[in-house]
């Protein structure tokens, strides 16, 4: 550590950067193949089922105890998973238009991805000037709505790419839903920064660590911002892109192998790059209502860290359970719930908090 | 047959929030989830197929197969009313022809040549079990069938003999050759 | 359309044509109707109608075994028994009428013992005026029910081995007239089994019921008293006069006429069962007579011929050597590739190449070899094809032996046929002589191997072309330059013209094998491709054309041609 002292600290902050990217990265893909585990067992004790439990590496099944706990538990399942997606035949079909087929599943991922970059997901560790944050943009939340709507193309490229009408239709159905999820989205979030009066998240978090978590404030901004963040990851019940009973799948149809995965990995990306922004937007962050203060040690950085993952968590069960509890929206009543619904309650959130915030003074 | 419109009531304004329907969503799966979630102390509610496998009971209709009397002799005799009744077209049975084999049992002139069941075909419903003049060919318990190719799951005459087993019943054609050496007309001399 | 001399195809029973007939009035059934006085017997004399035939004009089946419309009535099978009644005479020999004053039936009854009804035999008793046949009636059923039961005694009831199940007069009646259960508990008479009579029949005793149909067929129709009734009681049974000796051409007919599975053809034994074959209205090919034929197949395989009742042909009946003459359609080396100078080729490209050659043939450098075992339609467009060319036409003649009953002595299905259209038996000497001096350099040869009729492989190999359609190969196929693989009769559809003049179609029975297609197919292809005339592509549309063209088929109609034949003037 002494070494590093010594460095440029232009060179200093590249390499915390880059160590900081590499970690959420593996973070936020471990969380991604346990997040399906986590799906999978939810959903089949939900459904009295037993879900995977036969799994496992050769001679796990002689570690007494712990192996078999561990293989009925499922915890192999997802290296299985993987290593499948990776083997299987990548096919693709005659008729596709092969230039955007490719290119569909890369940006689906890639902006999932990069919506975790602002994110604050620790006060700092070690060291003050170490923020927990790969990059602590002072429009934090211009960005992630920027990326997020980037989110769109790779789905509506994978449609059109796929040239049959299943991905089709699922492409259409979409660009349509979310766009205009992200406008009662961007909306209801608007009141949190005429609260906060700062775009950095950082700003945000700490702004509850010392006022209270704003989703007490903003419950109405909160309830929008949930919903139109289930439609956002096209989860149920809007998973109307890709319905299986009717779309055969929607969207990813005809993808096969590491490009139907990394579809597959963006989705639950985006569910925790959601899971992560309401956390940080309405549930404080890191911080919990008597740890507010940024950590002064390692300690103290590694439980902040250690909260906000436990919150994101609970909002990933949240999504998981969510997807049991809905039969699937139909379309009309999609459309009818983000436009004539969200998107005026947003509006008047705003007007609300306006006028609190201009009578209060603040 | 009247047809009764039933009335699609308007949502209350209660439920347009989708509340009581989120709540509803909520308690079924919980309470599926309590009563199934092994670390809230539950015990398995299925049954670990391989590992435990389930008593199949009397008059259960698995696969059908070919069986032999008592006296270990092929029972079918190609009357191929089976074959016909199947209704997948499971089974396909080649008869002797003039200059087959006869049947390896006495009396009886004729088994088949060959006898073939596509398993991936039969649909188990036990048709050419109550078609069969001849008490040969059963239902039994074999619910589990596997192979590698589609080859192997045409199961032949010697296969389904095999697994099909002895079954006991009154002997006919023996019993009428039987009667006939009291009399001593000498009908047939197969075997 | 067709000739007058041509006997009706309807049943026997059928009331009479024009003519007027005299009629008797009965009563079937509560039904009155007028039948004729006399009907055909076996022979087609004039006999007193019976019951059996009246009731079958008032649309009532009477179940029988031992009668049958083309043998002679034995009369001891006691199936057809029936209650019936007659007008009752009075003492002054005039009828007794009832109080609304219509005639006073009495009923048959024992003459002993009044009270119990008495049966005839409707297939030999006579009808009288006012008779009243009751063929429903309890009694009837009850006489019915009896006989069945004393018939099944000692039967062995051996349905699922028997070839005969499926398609047996006992089974029928049984299901129809019987009771459900047997009342017998007695030992069964045994009978020797799988008896050997002939050289193409088994004979199981115990099956049989005595009704002596094959007896009466073999001695009164074939003329061969072979068979008979040995021993006494119940131990009656059916023998030939000396083991295997039940042997002439027309033995397989006692298969057909045995109601039940006594006799049975050792070709078809433990074959195939009869409710899976698809049964396909043919014509025999084996000779000129062209007997009307039921194909039986399955799944693309011929199974069995059986004859097709026909008055104008064959009547019920048809020879063995014909009846097992159908191995060959189905044999393995049947030509099934098309092939150009020896190389498998398609169609199209085979069709395109013959069609060139032809179109830029010099007049009178082709001869045309047809067949007279091709169809109607085929020689047609043949003929076509030749006039075109200025061919010289010739087809092979093929005479055998003819016998008594039905086997005539040309061997040619349609010799007719090809007269009609042009194509005269010739013996294939100019034909020769022409390649051999080299004014022939293009030979077309449907269905002939001509190396057989004087055209040897030397001359062959003069030709320039060599165009051969044929079934199964030979030494002319092995030549050929343009070989065409052909379809059987039974794998397409079209007429014969019989050695009477009689017009028959037959309809595709099996699909053919390989490449192969009917010769009307590519052949007018052929002929569109030469002579620039596109007829019809279907087989219906092709006739149509055909009788339009051929004086001696004027006026008909594929569709009109029903499934016993139209006869044409010769």
């Amino acid at each position: 550590m002494d070494a590093l002292k010594y460095l440029d600290p232009t060179v200093q902050f590249l390499l915390f950067s880059v160590l900081k990217i590499a970690v959420v990265f593996g973070v936020t893909m471990t969380f991604v193949a346990y997040a399906v585990l986590v799906e999978r067992k939810v959903s089949a004790w939900i459904q009295d089922r037993v879900g995977p439990n036969r799994t496992a590496p050769p001679m796990v099944e002689f570690i007494p105890v712990l192996g078999p706990f561990l293989t009925r538990l499922g915890v192999f399942q997802p290296m299985a998973d993987g290593l499948k997606f990776l083997l299987k035949e990548d096919f693709t079909p005659s008729y596709v238009r092969t230039v955007y087929f490719w290119l569909a599943p890369a940006i689906a991922v890639i902006p999932a991805f990069m919506t975790l970059a602002v994110i604050p997901f620790g006060s700092t560790l070690g060291n003050p000037d170490n923020k927990m944050v790969i990059a602590d943009l002072n429009v934090g939340i211009l960005y992630t709505f920027g990326i997020v709507s980037l989110g769109v193309y790779g789905i509506v490229l994978a449609g059109y790419a796929a040239n049959s009408k299943y991905p089709f239709l699922g492409g259409i159905r979409s660009s349509a839903q979310m766009i205009s999820y992200e406008i009662a989205m961007g909306m209801s979030v608007v009141s949190i920064f005429m609260l906060v009066g700062d775009l950095n998240l950082s700003k945000v978090v700490e702004y509850q660590a010392h006022g209270g978590w704003l989703v007490l404030k903003q419950p109405v901004a909160f309830v929008i911002f949930l919903v139109a963040a289930f439609a956002e990851t096209n989860r149920l019940p809007f998973d109307l892109p890709e319905s299986e009973s009717e779309l055969v799948g929607g969207y990813h149809t005809e993808y096969s192998s590491m490009k139907f995965a990394l579809f597959f990995l963006g989705e639950y990306a985006n569910m925790i790059a959601s899971s992560a922004m309401m956390v940080t937007l309405f549930f404080g962050g890191w911080s919990l209502p008597f740890l507010g203060e940024p950590a002064d040690g390692l300690l103290g950085g590694i439980l902040h860290i250690g909260i906000f993952v436990a919150k994101m968590a609970a909002f990933m069960v949240l999504f998981i359970w969510v997807r049991w509890m809905f039969p699937r929206f139909r379309y009309d009543q999609l459309m009818d719930l983000g436009w004539r619904r969200f998107i005026p309650l947003a509006l008047a959130n705003i007007l609300v908090t306006a006028l609190v915030v201009a009578f209060t003074n603040r | 047959m009247s047809t009764k419109v039933v009335e699609r009531k308007p949502l209350t304004a209660y439920e347009r929030t989708y509340l009581p329907s989120f709540l509803g969503g909520l308690s079924v799966t919980w309470k599926h989830f309590k009563k199934t979630a092994p670390f809230l102390g539950n015990k398995p509610i299925t049954m670990e197929y391989p590992e435990q496998k389930w008593v199949v009971p009397e008059g259960y209709r698995g696969a059908p197969y070919l069986v032999k009397d008592q006296d270990g002799a092929t029972k079918c005799v190609s009357c191929q009313l089976c074959e016909f009744v199947c209704p997948p077209k499971a089974i396909r049975i080649t008869p002797p022809g003039q200059d087959g084999k006869p049947a390896d049992r006495s009396n009886a002139e004729k088994m088949p040549k060959e006898f073939e069941i596509n398993m991936l075909r039969c649909i188990f419903c036990g048709l050419c079990q109550e078609v069969c003049p001849e008490e040969a060919i059963f239902l039994q318990k074999d619910y589990s069938l596997t192979g590698t190719s589609r080859e192997e799951m045409i199961y032949d005459k010697e296969k389904l003999l095999k697994l099909g087993g002895t079954h006991a019943g009154i002997q006919k054609w023996k019993h009428k050759l039987e009667e006939a050496s009291e009399q001593e007309v000498f009908p047939l001399t197969t075997t | 359309m067709s000739a007058p001399a041509i006997p009706s195809t309807e049943p026997a029973s059928a009331p009479a044509a024009p003519p007027p007939v005299e009629t008797l009035t009965v009563k079937v059934n509560g039904k009155t109707l007028q039948v004729p006085k006399t009907m055909p017997d076996w022979q087609g004399k004039p006999q007193a109608t019976t019951m059996l035939q009246a009731a079958r004009c008032a649309g009532v089946d009477i179940p029988h075994y031992c009668y049958h419309d083309k043998l002679p009535v034995a009369g001891n099978c006691r199936m057809c028994l029936v209650e019936f009644g007659t007008p009752m005479m009075g003492p002054d020999r005039k009828p007794v009428l009832n109080e609304d004053g219509s005639p006073k039936i009495a009923k048959s009854v024992l003459p002993y013992e009044p009270g119990t009804p008495r049966g005839a035999i409707a297939c030999a008793t006579p009808i009288s005026p006012g008779m009243e046949i009751y063929a429903d009636s309890p009694a009837t059923k009850q006489m019915r029910e009896a006989v069945l039961e004393s018939l099944l005694i000692n039967h062995p009831l051996d349905c699922p081995i028997c070839d005969q199940a499926g398609e047996c007069k006992l089974q029928e009646y049984s299901v129809q007239h019987g009771q459900a259960g047997s009342r017998f508990v007695e030992a069964k008479v045994h009978k020797p089994k799988a008896v050997d009579l002939g050289p193409r029949i088994v004979l199981d005793d115990e099956r049989c019921i005595l009704c002596t149909r094959c007896i009466r067929f073999t001695k009164d129709i074939v003329g061969d008293d072979a068979l008979g009734i040995v021993n006494r009681g119940s131990y009656n049974t059916i023998a030939a006069w000396k083991e295997g000796a039940f042997d002439n051409n027309y033995t397989l007919n006692t298969v057909d006429l045995c109601p039940v599975g006594a006799l049975t053809s050792k070709d078809f034994r433990f074959k195939m069962r009869v409710w899976f074959l698809k049964e396909t209205k043919s014509v025999c090919t084996s000779c000129g007579t062209g007997c009307s034929i039921t194909i039986g197949s399955r799944e693309g395989a011929i199974q069995r011929y059986e004859p097709r009742e026909n008055d104008a042909v064959n009547g019920p009946w048809m020879c063995d050597s014909g009846r097992l003459n159908y191995q060959w359609v189905g044999r393995g080396d049947r030509l099934k590739d098309v092939r150009v100078g020896g190389l498998r080729s398609t169609w199209t490209a085979a069709l395109k190449e013959v069609s060139a050659k032809l179109a830029s043939a010099p007049q009178g450098s082709v001869a045309i070899i047809a067949s007279a075992r091709q169809t109607t339609e085929e020689l047609f467009l043949l003929k076509k094809l030749a006039d075109k060319l200025g061919a010289r036409t010739a087809s092979v003649a093929r005479i055998g032996e003819a016998d008594k009953l039905l086997v005539a002595a040309d061997k040619n299905p349609n010799t007719n046929g090809a007269r009609l259209n042009g194509f005269a038996a010739a013996d294939l000497s100019k034909v020769a002589a022409g390649i051999a001096a080299g004014s022939i350099k293009t030979l077309i040869v449907f269905g002939e191997d001509v190396t057989k009729h004087g055209i040897g492989s030397d001359l062959l190999a003069k030709l320039e072309t060599l165009v051969v359609s044929d079934i199964l190969p030979n030494a002319t196929t092995a030549a050929a330059t343009h070989l065409l693989p052909g379809a059987a009769h039974a794998e397409k559809r079209g007429t014969f013209v019989n050695v009477k003049g009689r017009l028959q179609k037959f309809i595709k029975a099996v699909e053919a094998p390989g490449d192969a297609r009917a010769e009307w197919e590519f052949l007018h292809d052929i002929v569109l491709g030469v002579t620039g005339q596109d007829g019809f592509v279907s087989i219906e549309g092709l006739f149509n054309q055909m009788a339009k063209e051929v004086p001696a088929f004027a006026g008909l109609e594929w569709s009109k041609v029903g499934d016993t034949g139209v006869n044409v003037p010769l």
